[in-house]
């Protein structure tokens, strides 16, 4: 219980920093590109959304700091981020809305699988160290290094102008209006797998060298020993002792590579042209869309709070020792 | 969160020299002893790779066939031959000469990036580490802050607020993102430090609190403070090269992103692979020789990681196998093949 009581607290605490950075970047910033927006466009916004402008971006400086922070937290929770300078001034949250599942499908998945490939290969490598599987170490090192943006790059150069096996951008044909038939499915999984097999790939060496060193250090234990002594079956051994044990600083390192691993996807989505996050936000920096870049940092932290918060609840299940003490 | 997975410098010192008699180092030989974590294979390897990195960067007028904004426009989107060693670019500029001038960027940023953010690791971790209570609590909450807020987004909103950011500023912003972890591990260890005897015995002899951090702590602390030296820099390399690809840092800072970005934009891909796959090749390469320094630290520090390979290789030609369940036993007067049993 205590230990439910201190992850809240910390998340609540985390969130509650993401958000107030968020306040202070742009009346930390020089200059005041929002104003000189606004009062250019200023008949194409209803009151509302320039109000809510200025509580955004610090222009209401007549009011207290504490009364702008009060203001802006009051926006927030009624879920307004302002409106989107480059998407004809569409509600920001309508406008991440739209982009926001395409992210969290390729993204999610793509990790998700990386993880699970990583950590089974990294755990066969270290149980069966010294052998020809060593060889994959030098490959893991080189690909955990590799730019993701390049390597997306390359790929497309690949299999996609030289082979011809996958489209080389967006997440459907063009034309093609979404819709739940097998037709359009077929499209999103043609288009995904690239962008796809890229992420696994950039991140899979990290994964696989991270959990190499856990077992080879996990395997030098007493319990693995005795295990072997008893004349327990090789892979009751590897799975139920070794590898379950080494498994957890790699969920630990999971959560908190995730910031990482979303600042290289997002660049890979901006390379394959993907709907998602990443390339919105690039595309909102570039126009200077102020108010599209805050809301989407602020739901992309949010995404890797919550990634964090699952890993938590796996890291609980998976090690009683968690739930029973803390530190 | 107390409990580290790494043993001490200390302890693996020990099980190094264990057999030899003790006898007092002379001062060089305690200045060698300060580089022992870079004394083995992959450390080497991967210096000897950043070195010839960082010599291109200096002397790179001497060793560029031509300036990296050279323009020759007989020349324009070659393939690599005698006169362009990778070829030239739509404008006719050597690639070669661009990824070598573009190494110094690379190798500033980088450096910058990661003296600062090692010094706010240091600074932070072991401040968190050494006191108690509310305050090494707060801290540490700052430090999970920063490592689950993404770093690059981040990166990517401040940088673009400027229309010129400086060098420094951009490595200010990366050090910004990338202290934390590095804060995490000093934190754990300045703990584990905290209870053993000679910093207890330093305390009792009423020895002041910058001196027991600096001369008792601080050299137990060399081997993650170099880590996490070198884990900056790597990141910081990796996020300047994709701001400047992305092209929220001004073109004029030359780097191997910037080309990348460069090739991007003039439609080299996938045609003109000259243009874009050295400077990949370059991050890669000098991303993989920060790591490969970094390995060595941790064989250092964990002394498993090191012998693993070989304490199979050497069951292995005896004929057992590390992994089988079953114990081999031996009519032979045979070493003993139970795998805990080796030293």
């Amino acid at each position: 219980m205590r230990f439910i009581l201190r992850r809240t607290a910390f998340y609540a605490f985390t969130a509650w920093a993401a958000i107030t950075i968020n306040f202070f970047l742009p009346r930390l910033m020089k200059g005041d590109p929002v104003t000189a927006y606004v009062v250019k466009h200023q008949s194409d916004f209803n009151p509302e959304a320039i109000d809510s402008l200025r509580t955004l971006f610090g222009l209401d400086s007549d009011k207290s700091l504490w009364q702008q922070y009060l203001d802006y937290w009051g926006q927030l929770l009624r879920g307004d981020l302002g409106v989107s300078f480059s998407k004809g001034l569409a509600p920001v949250t309508d406008v991440i809305a739209s982009a926001l599942p395409w992210t969290l499908g390729l993204v999610g998945l793509a990790t998700i699988l990386s993880f699970a490939i990583g950590t089974l290969v990294g755990s066969v490598i270290g149980w069966k160290r010294g052998s020809r599987g060593d060889y994959v170490i030098p490959f893991a090192t080189f690909f955990s290094t590799v730019p993701y943006f390049w390597m997306a790059l390359i790929f497309i150069a690949i299999f996609s102008t030289r082979l011809g096996w996958f489209p080389a951008s967006h997440a459907y044909d063009k034309g093609t209006v979404p819709n739940w038939s097998w037709d359009f499915v077929g499209q999103v999984v043609a288009h995904g797998t690239l962008p796809a097999v890229t992420i696994v790939f950039a991140s899979l060496g990290g994964w696989i060298l991270g959990m190499r060193n856990m077992m080879i250090t996990v395997l030098d234990e007493d319990y693995v020993t005795v295990a072997e002594a008893k004349g327990l079956a090789p892979q009751r051994v590897l799975r139920s002792y070794a590898a379950r044990n080494a498994v957890l600083p790699q969920l630990s390192s999971f959560a908190l590579a995730l910031g990482f691993i979303v600042g290289g996807t997002l660049v890979t989505e901006l390379v394959f042209s993907y709907p998602g996050v990443g390339k919105m936000l690039l595309d909102a920096t570039n126009a200077k869309d102020w108010p599209l870049m805050q809301g989407l940092f602020l739901v992309i932290t949010m995404a890797v709070l919550a990634a964090n918060i699952m890993a938590d609840v796996v890291h609980a299940i998976l090690d009683p020792r968690t739930r029973m003490m803390e530190s | 969160m107390t409990v580290s997975n790494f043993p001490t410098t200390e302890d693996s010192e020990v099980r190094e020299d264990s057999p030899t008699e003790p006898r007092r180092p002379s001062p060089l030989r305690k200045i060698g002893q300060s580089f022992a974590m870079f004394r083995n294979g992959k450390s080497i390897t991967g210096l000897v790779i950043i070195g010839i990195f960082a010599l291109t960067a200096v002397f790179a007028p001497f060793v560029a066939p031509y300036g990296p904004l050279d323009k020759d426009y007989n020349a324009l989107k070659q393939p690599p031959s005698a006169a362009h060693w990778l070829g030239t670019t739509h404008l006719g500029e050597d690639v070669l000469s661009q990824i070598i001038y573009g190494t110094r960027g690379v190798l500033i940023v980088g450096l910058v990036a990661g003296v600062l953010a090692t010094f706010v690791a240091v600074f932070v971790g072991v401040a968190a580490g050494y006191v108690r209570g509310w305050r090494s609590e707060s801290l540490s909450a700052l430090t999970n802050v920063f490592l689950v807020i993404p770093g690059l987004p981040l990166m990517i909103i401040i940088a673009s607020q400027y229309d010129d950011p400086s060098i420094v500023l951009i490595s200010a912003v990366i050090a910004i993102t990338g202290w934390a972890w590095g804060a995490r591990v000093l934190r754990a260890q300045t703990m584990s430090l905290r209870n053993r005897d000679f910093v207890q015995a330093a305390r009792a002899n009423g020895e002041t609190l910058l001196r027991i951090i600096t001369v008792e702590m601080l050299p137990n602390l060399t081997a993650i403070i170099a880590s996490s030296f070198v884990g900056t820099v790597t990141a910081a390399v990796l996020g300047l090269t994709t701001l400047a690809f992305i092209g929220v840092i001004p073109i004029t800072n030359l780097n191997w992103g910037t080309i990348l970005f460069w090739a991007q934009q003039n439609g080299a891909f996938p045609d003109f692979w000259w243009w874009y796959v050295p400077a990949g090749l370059c991050i890669a390469i000098f991303g993989m020789a920060l790591s490969l320094v970094n390995f060595g630290i941790d064989e250092y520090v964990n002394p498993r990681l090191r012998s693993a390979g070989e304490r199979a290789r050497a069951m292995r030609k005896k004929g057992m196998s590390m992994t089988s369940g079953v114990t081999v036993v031996k009519a032979t007067p045979a070493p003993q093949s139970e795998e805990s049993a080796q030293p």
